[in-house]
């Protein structure tokens, strides 16, 4: 779908959605967490509500119309996602109920089969934890071990680590392609190549790049990606594993029950279907799969580039405002950054820092964000992170950027 | 308890002068920066509490007279200033009061929504540990029948 974009303007795309038009505590909404979730465009949400008002059924198995609009509809969206990935088959292209499912998965299902006592994960101290427990939980079951590479002062990840790590020759390499905390995105075609090399299969968290970049999976090479559907717009309890197909196909089924076998029998035993249903046990969730396509068509029909150029300028704008707030420390320097600012006042709690922005109408993450190692390695408290979506304004910005500089007085 | 009515009164007024949140956590700071808090070598790890997202530590003994010494700190201003808060509510009274007075004023001061189990402030685990330290003391002292607890 190479449809001309329509010229950016930003006021048009604030007004698809809704929630940006409600107050807190009296003021307007200024919704800076978007990296925890992002807020929904009217064309996501009705998508979501017109199939369940007149499409919905059970996909697959049935035999009616409705039932067959359904899978119509959810197969549809099977081929969307894996357009916008640009994967080469609609059968790796796996739903499941968000990037975590995604990723224990694939630590369940290729890492109890594949590893074995004394081999290597390897992994970033930048990880969120769903990227880091799985791997210990399946290195727990199998005697393997993880290893994390280092994260530098500036927020990236240690070169120099990361080829000693490598030496180790792991049998998986798993990072994200943008942490979470501080923005960095991360060379992901030239560590998949590197990790290549070594025999690695690697599998990267693309939660924090999905709703900013475009990603072409067969150009990065990994071999496993994984991205939750609400911080791209859609909705909650959807995400997708994207997987090559000969590695799919030599995993054993991770949940079982309908919709993944061929047959089922106590004499013979059961059989399993072929992909992508193998690893699809239960109901899915088909509103889910369809909305994460809308989502993806809303992005597309504003065009990634424009999106991506637009939220540069929201994060270069902020990182210019704060940098004049008297005692403030930004965490991270990276040289390529999106979507994230993570910060804090000398002296001050980030907590504290988040409940003066929420009670001027601010809506920021303080603590961990999922990510223990990293804060403990940079010797860090937590921080406070704002993260910055399409549908946030220059305006905006300004006024968090005078909400911190309230909140550094008063705490002062 | 008369005493814990009175100070709750005069919680409210003060409180009741600010209807913009960032004044009220003006307030809060100020309380934070007033309370005299627990010296960091005099710490100890039992007495840190559980959910919250910055460090809480609470500790109660008994005063010569019987009644509630409570003492508070926390890493974070503003959870300080709750804390604070808590010390006016409760310092200085009879355990039993401590363990069952009415504790109405965080409704009226609108902090009630912070006394959810799930906020990161950890003011109802607070509220909770005081209860638990009134009623420890109350249950010692006698002025708390064991059928209670």
């Amino acid at each position: 779908m190479n449809m001309p974009h329509p010229p950016f303007d930003l006021e048009a795309l604030r007004a698809q959605f809704p929630i940006l038009s409600r107050q807190v505590h009296g003021k307007p909404l200024i919704y800076l967490d978007s990296a925890a979730s992002a807020q929904k465009p009217e064309p996501v949400i009705s998508a979501q509500a017109d199939y369940l008002r007149t499409h919905h059924a059970n996909v697959h198995r049935g035999v009616h119309a409705l039932s067959q609009e359904a899978t119509d509809a959810f197969e549809a969206a099977r081929q969307r996602i894996r357009r916008h990935l640009n994967a080469a088959h609609a059968e790796e292209i796996l739903f499941t109920s968000g990037a975590t499912a995604s990723i224990n998965l694939v630590a369940a299902a290729w890492g109890r089969t594949q590893l074995r006592a004394g081999d290597v994960v390897v992994v970033t101290r930048m990880d969120h934890h769903a990227n880091i427990v799985p791997w210990q939980m399946v290195a727990e079951q199998t005697g393997a071990r993880v290893v994390p590479v280092a994260v530098l002062e500036d927020g990236t990840v240690d070169e120099a680590d990361l080829q000693r790590c490598l030496a180790l020759q792991p049998k998986m390499v798993a990072f994200p392609h943008v942490s979470n905390v501080l923005g960095t995105v991360n060379p992901v075609a030239c560590w998949v190549q590197a990790a290549h090399d070594v025999g690695a299969v690697v599998l990267v968290d693309g939660c924090q790049a999905v709703p900013h970049l475009p990603v072409d999976v067969q150009a990065l090479g990994a071999d496993f990606y994984a991205f939750s559907a609400h911080k791209a717009y859609g909705p909650t309890g959807f995400g997708v594993l994207y997987g090559k197909r000969a590695l799919l196909e030599a995993m054993p089924p991770f949940l079982g029950g309908g919709e993944m076998i061929a047959h089922v029998d106590f004499e013979e035993g059961t059989t399993f279907a072929e992909l992508p249903f193998k690893f699809e046990a239960g109901t899915p969730h088909i509103s889910g799969a369809i909305a994460c396509a809308a989502a993806l068509d809303w992005m597309s029909s504003w065009g990634m580039e424009a999106l991506a150029a637009h939220e540069h300028q929201l994060v270069e704008r902020a990182l210019a405002g704060l940098s004049a707030v008297a005692g403030i420390r930004l965490v991270g320097t990276p040289p390529e950054r999106v979507g994230v600012v993570s910060f804090l006042l000398e002296g001050v709690h980030p907590y504290d820092v988040g409940v003066l922005l929420d009670a001027q109408g601010v809506a920021v993450r303080t603590g961990l964000h999922c990510a223990e190692p990293l804060m403990k390695h940079l010797g860090l408290p937590g921080t406070v992170r704002a993260s910055f979506a399409a549908y946030n304004s220059p305006e905006e910005v300004d006024a968090f950027v005078a909400a911190v500089q309230r909140a550094a007085r008063m705490l002062r | 308890m008369d005493a814990m009515e009175d100070r709750q009164a005069a919680i409210e007024r003060e409180f009741a002068a600010f209807d913009d949140w960032t004044d009220k956590y003006e307030l809060l700071i100020e309380l934070g920066k007033e309370l005299p808090g627990i010296p960091e070598e005099r710490r100890q790890e039992d007495w840190l509490i559980r959910g919250c997202q910055s460090k809480v530590w609470l500790h109660a003994s008994r005063n010569p007279d019987g009644t509630v010494h409570l003492e508070a700190d926390s890493d974070a201003i503003v959870t300080k200033g709750l804390a604070g808060l808590m010390v006016r509510i409760f310092d200085g009274l009879p355990p039993s009061a401590v363990a069952q007075a009415p504790l109405w004023v965080l409704e009226r001061i609108g902090l009630a929504a912070h006394l959810s189990p799930t906020r990161a402030n950890g003011l109802r685990s607070m509220v909770d540990q005081i209860r638990l330290y009134g009623r420890v003391l109350a249950l010692q002292d006698g002025s708390l029948p064991p059928a209670q607890s």
